[in-house]
């Protein structure tokens, strides 16, 4: 036997792991099957996607590009609107709690207690926000600028949280070493380590938000959502498509757009 | 062009040097900031005394949730079942489908130009397909019920996992997968021994991950009418029976916790 072989042969074996994990696998996609029917599905539905797809090739150029209240054209810039407020609402009220949930800055039952509220919030999904805000602040884009804010934190924070744990404390030590106040430990060597950071994820948060205020809409909060699934439930294809022709190129715009503001903010 | 309109400051060094100072754009930044917030404000009906008027509405109703109807456990069960199914059937299928479609997307492995660019973009476009409006589209052709909740799954991890699959797929080391295409294998078979086993836990992680986002995704996708979780939530609040509510949501932190909790185990195991 070679010494090629030797070796190949002693390479570590874990086949009953692989198999017990392939078996437990194989059960839940057994087990999940059984909720999958198709019997649902008949002639009509396939006329329908056929029907979809013409509405998408021949889009309702008038609803597309006209300017009006009832325009894509408006709806997009409220969806846009929504997200970047909601953000920004969510981005300010994030910060605090991202220092209360730092375990080297508060004592270790504020960050825990503070953590599960964070996780709490993050888990709740975002329609059961967007129909509880309808009842407080009305159908219409407000309710959906609330929504987006709050559904912002779990995520910002957390992450969030994640920069300020690894904020780099040797600056700040020669900082008090020469004689820094406290403002000025703050000014120049915490804010720039933040600072990028948190940019860099509140756009990408921005980014998510686009999808999310594109969705609230469907329960009256604003925005696209709302003509899409009247379109959508009236059969009016064309209109459908140039909604979701509109949505798509704004959504891919606001996707490259902010790939490149945090390439340009992680190089500095 | 900043610099411009703004020309750099001149700053004269101890030792004589001149050396120049660009003007900082923090002004730019924040007048484009305020203008955007200004027409946003205006767009969506900002309204702040409304909302320190009202909003001790939101926290009547979270009140109200607590403490939740015990008794609904049992229907709420079988709902959050249904949810857990949708996904991960969804998952399941998304992420095995995203294998042919990540190697068909990645210009290292497929030499054909137009080909990594249809592939390539058929991923974005899905991706940016919002995952309630493809489920909405999905019940239109597959009727009432979970298999529209799996399709749009289904049609969202394949975009997610593919698109960061083929990115780990252009981003490994050829060298192996040229040493044995020269030692004689085909293509195929050096793929397979060569650069699989480099992305496999990248791939596996990637798809646990985004079966954990899933079951959030699932849990709305029942407002749409493809049943779970969503339906009981749309329906209960409806009717405003904000205990009943109160026990779905505290059912529904619990599973996504502990899915959380599992799925991260395994994935800090993967890498």
């Amino acid at each position: 036997m070679t010494t090629v072989e030797k070796q190949l042969l002693a390479s570590p074996r874990n086949y009953g792991y692989i198999l017990m994990v392939a078996l437990i696998v194989l059960f839940l996609f057994g087990w999940s099957l059984t909720a999958v029917s198709f019997q649902g599905m008949n002639e009509s539905g396939l006329k329908i996607a056929g029907n979809i797809l013409k509405g998408i090739v021949h889009p309702d150029l008038d609803l597309l590009l006209k300017v009006s209240k009832q325009s894509v054209l408006y709806l997009l810039a409220q969806t846009v609107a929504i997200a970047f407020l909601g953000t920004l609402v969510g981005a300010v009220l994030s910060v605090p709690l991202a220092f209360l949930a730092a375990s080297n800055i508060v004592p270790k039952p504020v960050s825990w207690l503070t953590r599960l509220l964070l996780i709490v919030i993050r888990t709740i999904p975002a329609l059961v926000y967007g129909l509880m805000f309808i009842r407080v602040a009305g159908q219409g884009p407000f309710a959906g600028v609330l929504t987006i804010g709050l559904t912002s934190i779990g995520m910002l924070a957390k992450l969030y949280v994640d920069a300020i744990e690894e904020l780099d404390t040797r600056v700040l030590e020669s900082m008090t070493s020469i004689g820094c106040t406290t403002f000025e430990k703050i000014r120049y060597g915490i804010f720039p380590q933040l600072l990028s950071v948190f940019l860099s994820v509140t756009i990408y948060r921005f980014d998510m938000n686009m999808r999310e205020a594109a969705i609230l809409g469907l329960v009256g909060a604003g925005g696209i959502g709302a003509p899409l699934t009247f379109a959508m439930n009236g059969y009016k294809w064309n209109q459908v498509g140039s909604i979701l022709i509109g949505l798509v190129v704004l959504i891919l715009i606001i996707e490259l757009l902010s790939n490149k503001l945090r390439a340009r903010l992680v190089k500095g | 062009m900043y610099d411009k309109i703004f020309p750099p400051k001149q700053v004269v060094l101890p030792n004589g040097k001149t050396v120049q100072e660009k003007r900082t754009r923090i002004p730019l930044i924040l007048l484009v900031l305020l203008v955007a917030t200004v027409l946003s404000v205006n767009l969506t009906d900002f309204n702040l005394r409304m909302l320190v008027t009202r909003i001790d509405q939101f926290f009547v109703i979270i009140g109200q949730m607590i403490p939740p109807k015990w008794s609904y456990f049992s229907p709420v069960w079988s709902a959050l079942l249904a949810t857990l199914q949708m996904s991960l059937l969804g998952s399941m299928i998304g992420a095995a489908l995203a294998l042919p479609f990540a190697v068909l997307s990645s210009s290292n492995i497929i030499r054909n130009r137009v080909v990594t660019a249809i592939f390539k973009t058929v991923l974005s476009l899905i991706r940016t397909l919002p995952t309630l409006v493809s489920a909405i589209i999905a019940k239109f052709i597959f009727g009432l019920g979970p298999t529209a909740g799996v399709a749009a799954i289904l049609l969202f991890t394949l975009s997610y996992v593919g698109k960061l699959l083929y990115e780990q797929i252009e981003n490994v080391d050829m060298g192996a997968f040229e040493a044995m295409e020269s030692a004689g294998m085909t293509r195929v078979q050096a793929f397979r021994y060569a650069i699989f086993p480099q992305v496999l836990p990248g791939f596996l992680s990637t798809s646990l991950f985004c079966f954990e986002g899933n079951v959030r995704y699932a849990a709305i996708l029942g407002y749409v009418g493809a049943g779970g979780i969503g339906l009981i939530i749309n329906e209960n609040i409806g009717w405003r029976d904000y205990p009943r509510v109160g026990m779905i949501i505290l059912a529904l932190v619990v599973t996504v916790y502990l899915i959380e909790t599992v799925s991260e185990h395994f994935r800090k195991k993967l890498i």
